[in-house]
């Protein structure tokens, strides 16, 4: 049983060796245990095998520029679409569910809850295909168009909820305060509440936007002409053309170019928003 | 009226700025206000003390309705504001508050925090607000402080600002809620001294205070409450120096 510092009994099953010289031990033996697990695997793995099939660089060369201008660029423009699409929705749906009215609480809280307790994978399907020939709808931009609005439809769940977070996280007073001055509730929502609310949730809306970042490959459920292909979609064709999983890899290293200076921007704001505190 | 005003100084005035009648608050079961009598005259200063808890902050807030009152009536200049039917964006614009915790605009500079409610709610053009605003941050010995951040500002110049945005609307009133309580006690003068220059200026005031020096000195009637009822009124000199009600002595030898 592991005694505690101090505890005299424990004294003597110790062998007398001082603490600090304890403590660089322990340390070492974690040192040279990454080491070994590291020169085992770099030693055990077939490399010759390995790389051609991960990095080839003749089949990386041909994919350019096409995974950059059309497959990374519209990976952008379909994050936009669905962050924009989703922070607007959001926005109204959190409105609604603050209201003083039950029904629009009702509404914005089922809303929510269902599409937040699907799969996206399933919504986007059901936008670009079933509910087009029920409703015999024919979506704007086609059933990749569908399948944004799906997309938009399940981050807005996600972010109604993080603005309702943020708006009640603005002070009372400065509602008091605007209300008093005269300005009416719209007013003071549009012009106090909102503004703070927007600066308080910036590092979890960041967050959002990594996540739809990464959601835009689900689209590739929807089956793209070539022009409107995002990145999976695209090195998921070029996988399977090539015979190799570089297409992957590629694809998998554009993303991270697009994500990781987000991921690193919301530390940073979050950082600061603890100092501004 | 149960509490007779002894020795007003102001002038007798046909509508007063804020009249209370039989005002009760209640939370759950707790009976913050129970039936208060009150009123303010124009250009008359009134001071309320009186224990935290007291229900002093509540009758403030109810005054413009920040707080839905129970029961009773409340009116300003004349205007029912208690009624469903009266306008009380307008009416709230001819009522300014500052607040122990000045509540300004964190996200906007100090001279839009004084220009917002001029132009949403009065409906001011920018450059008439931005000049109103510029003369009334001068009042208050901050003009440069214009393009500065409220938190750039200590607190008494942020409670200076709150002052002033209060000021630009042109109320014919002004609420103070324990203005200085937030404040280190080194900038405590700066603020009274403003809060001084308005009273001496005729504006109509109510204060809800601590500071027993200020209600001494600059108010016009002392309104002492406790345990949600008005215990005893008069002008500074009797309530403060010769209290007749046991609750107002004990609070005063406290305090003093």
């Amino acid at each position: 049983m592991p005694g505690r510092a101090g505890d005299p009994a424990d004294g003597r099953y110790i062998p007398r060796v001082k603490r600090s010289t304890r403590r660089y031990l322990v340390q070492g033996t974690l040192y040279v245990v990454f080491v070994l697990v590291v020169l085992f695997v770099v030693l055990s793995a077939d490399w010759e095998r390995i790389q051609p099939y991960f990095f080839n660089p003749e089949i990386a060369a041909s994919l350019f520029p096409d995974i950059v201008l059309t497959a990374a660029k519209n990976t952008v423009i379909y994050t936009l679409i669905a962050f924009v699409g989703g922070v607007l929705l959001g926005l109204v749906l959190a409105l609604m569910k603050l209201s003083p009215v039950l029904p629009y609480r009702w509404l914005a809280t089922g809303f929510i809850e269902l599409f937040r307790g699907l799969p996206a994978l399933l919504v986007i399907f059901a936008f670009a295909f079933a509910v087009p020939i029920a409703l015999e709808w024919r979506p704007p931009g086609g059933s990749t168009g569908a399948g944004l609005i799906g997309l938009i439809i399940v981050s807005s769940a996600y972010i109604a909820e993080t603005i309702r977070a943020g708006i009640e996280a603005v002070p009372k007073g400065q509602t008091e305060a605007a209300r008093s001055l005269g300005l009416n509730p719209l007013w003071t929502m549009i012009t106090v509440v909102l503004p703070q609310a927007f600066r308080i949730i910036t590092p979890p809306l960041t967050n959002e936007l990594v996540i739809i970042i990464k959601d835009t490959s689900l689209l590739f459920i929807v089956g793209m002409a070539l022009d409107q292909r995002e990145l999976t979609t695209f090195a998921r064709d070029a996988l399977s053309s090539t015979a190799s999983a570089t297409p992957l890899v590629v694809a998998a290293l554009l993303y991270l170019v697009i994500t990781l200076p987000l991921t690193q921007l919301v530390a940073k704001l979050e950082r600061h928003n603890k100092r501004g505190r | 009226m149960a509490h007779p005003v002894t020795g007003s100084t102001t002038a007798p005035v046909a509508v007063p700025a804020i009249e209370v009648r039989e005002l009760c608050k209640t939370y759950g079961s707790n009976d913050v206000l129970k039936g208060i009598d009150f009123h303010v005259d124009q250009g008359e200063v009134v001071c309320v003390i009186g224990p935290s808890g007291s229900g002093k902050s509540t009758l403030l807030r109810c005054v413009n309705r920040l707080e839905e009152p129970t029961s009773g009536v409340i009116m300003v200049e004349g205007i029912d504001i208690t009624d469903s039917e009266t306008d009380l964006d307008a009416i709230r614009t001819r009522i300014g508050i500052v607040f122990q915790q000045f509540n300004l605009f964190p996200h906007l500079t100090v001279l839009q925090n004084l220009t917002l409610a001029q132009r949403r709610a009065k409906k001011r053009g920018k450059r008439e607000a931005a000049e109103i605003a510029r003369r009334n941050l001068e009042k208050v010995g901050l003009a440069e402080k214009a393009d500065a951040f409220p938190a750039q500002l200590s607190g008494g110049q942020q409670q200076r600002v709150a002052i002033a945005r209060a000021l630009s609307m042109d109320p014919d009133m002004m609420l103070f809620d324990e203005p200085t309580s937030a404040l280190d006690p080194e900038l405590v003068g700066d603020v009274l001294g403003v809060m001084k220059q308005l009273a001496s200026e005729g504006m109509t005031m109510m204060v809800v205070t601590h500071e027993m020096g200020f209600a001494r000195e600059v108010g016009d009637r002392v309104v002492f409450m406790d345990g949600g009822v008005v215990v005893e009124q008069g002008v500074p000199e009797d309530v403060l120096g010769d209290p007749q009600h046991e609750r107002t002595q004990s609070f005063l030898s406290k305090v003093l």
